[in-house]
């Protein structure tokens, strides 16, 4: 099991929170760009080994949303980030 | 199959009197060659089925299959060796029942015993939602002249004996589906049945040779591989290395619409027979088989939320897997497990495999294959013809990556948990 450090709750179990994909440069970057550009958006992930930084939300808890870095291969979890 | 060394009843009685010293290896283990028509990256199921229709149904034998460790290590050995067809969509069915039908002809095409044992797939359905999914597939199922039909609350009973008595069930077993024709096979026969088949056509199989970068000429077209093996020339490289196609294809600057998830399996002490069928539950997330060895080897749902290449699993997927399965099977309560595996599944967004060229020329994929096992086969065919003529086959036509621009999706779900 994951153990997450919610930056308001603290540390809680995996099964608390979701996670809501890769971080991406805001939507609006994309759409005024070509079709292309959109659907990279929307379907491309960088679906690699090593650390992704993600949305998660600790959705059975706080609600709150914030970013953290998870190693794809070994699970392990750097410290959150609530700056979005 | 053209194998000097074919094997029968005969070759194994004459054997024991010579003390089974005269069989020789399956497969040759060459020294990789300088130049080849067709380089296949990725030595499981998919790979070699590929490179043994390429070579059967093509004529084309100057072919190597590349594997980074040794054949059928990676998914191919690590999955619950489930074969059936019942899927969702048109082009679905007809390509997985095409699988189907060419595992029922494929131990006497390969002579090699593929070990398969076609004894039913039972999905038992405890909500109205799973009712309605599987009435749906039945129904498109037989439209094409499938088989697939749906059991009364009764007759499930009668094909599983063991299942939780009535006035147990938090939720009581509505009805449930039936494919007669689904089963099991052996998942290191499948690999080494198809080695062994391209291997007597001249493909060599070359293990141990990871591929470390793909050099391409003035327009962009695949003109050589670069392997921890030597160097190798060709003018088409196809890849089938599951976990890692985006791995592979981002030496060609490719990016591709996957996402790799975790999935675990676990086994069982060996007991004596219970189960003759395949257990389905949609509703619990968990499905079993009671393999020859008196194991019972059970899956559960993906971990479809976080991007992982972790070959474990987690405690919280494996105790949801345990209470749906005690749910249906109380008298497995005090049954241990054995040994538990993960791996990772690779989907499209669709939920439908990629058998498809690319942007750039002479540099194909085959990806996307969760649950890719039952599709062995039909990819290793389907993608020889696209690789062989440059044009899909009309079995997988659906599958080529244009469909993510045209949103032309072939959109797919699992049974084990239904989402459609």
């Amino acid at each position: 099991m994951l153990l997450i450090n919610c930056p308001w709750c603290g540390v809680r179990a995996e099964t608390e929170f979701r996670c809501a994909g890769q971080v991406k440069a805001p939507r609006s970057e994309y759409l005024d760009k070509s079709d292309t550009a959109w659907l990279e958006y929307l379907y491309r992930a960088d679906n690699r080994r090593g650390i992704l930084e993600e949305y998660w939300c600790h959705e059975k808890g706080c609600g709150e949303w914030f970013k953290l870095r998870r190693d794809t291969t070994t699970h392990e979890i750097m410290d959150g980030d609530t700056d979005s | 199959m053209r194998s000097d060394q074919r094997y029968s009843i005969f070759t194994l009685i004459g054997g024991a009197f010579r003390a089974h010293r005269h069989w020789k290896p399956a497969w040759r283990s060459p020294q990789p060659k300088t130049q080849y028509d067709v380089v296949i990256v990725g030595g499981g199921g998919h790979g070699l089925a590929t490179a043994y229709y390429l070579a059967k149904n093509h004529g084309i034998q100057n072919v190597a299959v590349v594997e980074k460790n040794w054949i059928g290590g990676g998914n191919s050995g690590r999955n619950t060796a489930v074969v059936r067809s019942n899927y969702l969509r048109d082009a679905s069915i007809r390509f997985f029942d095409k699988s189907l039908q060419l595992y029922e002809g494929l131990s006497q095409e390969l002579n090699y015993n593929i070990m398969l044992s076609q004894r039913s797939e039972v999905d038992v359905l405890l909500t109205t939602v799973s009712m309605r999914n599987m009435k749906r597939r039945s129904l498109n199922m037989n439209r094409l002249g499938i088989e697939f039909q749906m059991l009364t609350p009764d007759q499930v009973r009668q094909r599983i004996p063991i299942l939780a008595p009535m006035e147990n069930c938090r939720l009581p077993i509505l009805g449930g589906s039936v494919q007669e024709r689904a089963g099991i096979a052996r998942h290191d026969a499948i690999v080494w049945g198809y080695a062994r088949g391209a291997d007597s056509y001249g493909v060599d199989i070359i293990q141990n040779a990871e591929v470390t970068a793909i050099r391409r000429g003035d327009d962009g077209e695949v003109t050589e591989i670069e392997t921890s093996r030597g160097r190798i020339k060709t003018n088409k490289v196809a890849i089938a290395t599951g976990n890692e196609n985006a791995a592979v294809a981002s030496l060609v600057d490719l990016r591709l619409p996957l996402r790799c998830y975790n999935l675990q399996a676990f086994v069982s002490e060996p007991i004596k027979p219970v189960l003759d069928v395949v257990v389905n539950c949609p509703d619990l997330g968990v499905y079993l088989s009671h393999s020859d060895k008196g194991e019972l080897v059970i899956g559960g749902a993906t971990d479809a939320q976080q991007i992982s290449f972790r070959k474990g699993g987690k405690l919280p997927m494996l105790e949801d897997t345990i209470s749906g399965l005690l749910e249906l099977f109380p008298s497995f309560r005090r049954l241990k497990l054995m040994r538990q595996w993960g791996g990772a599944l690779e989907f499209a967004q669709d939920g439908s495999p990629i058998v498809s060229s690319t942007d750039v020329k002479g540099f194909y994929v085959s990806a996307g294959w969760w649950g890719g096992f039952k599709a062995i086969p039909a990819g290793g065919m389907t993608f020889a013809h696209l690789i062989a003529r440059d044009e899909p086959h009309p079995l997988a036509a659906g599958y080529g990556m244009e469909r993510f621009s045209t949103l032309n999706y072939l959109l797919e779900g699992g049974t084990t948990v239904p989402t459609d």
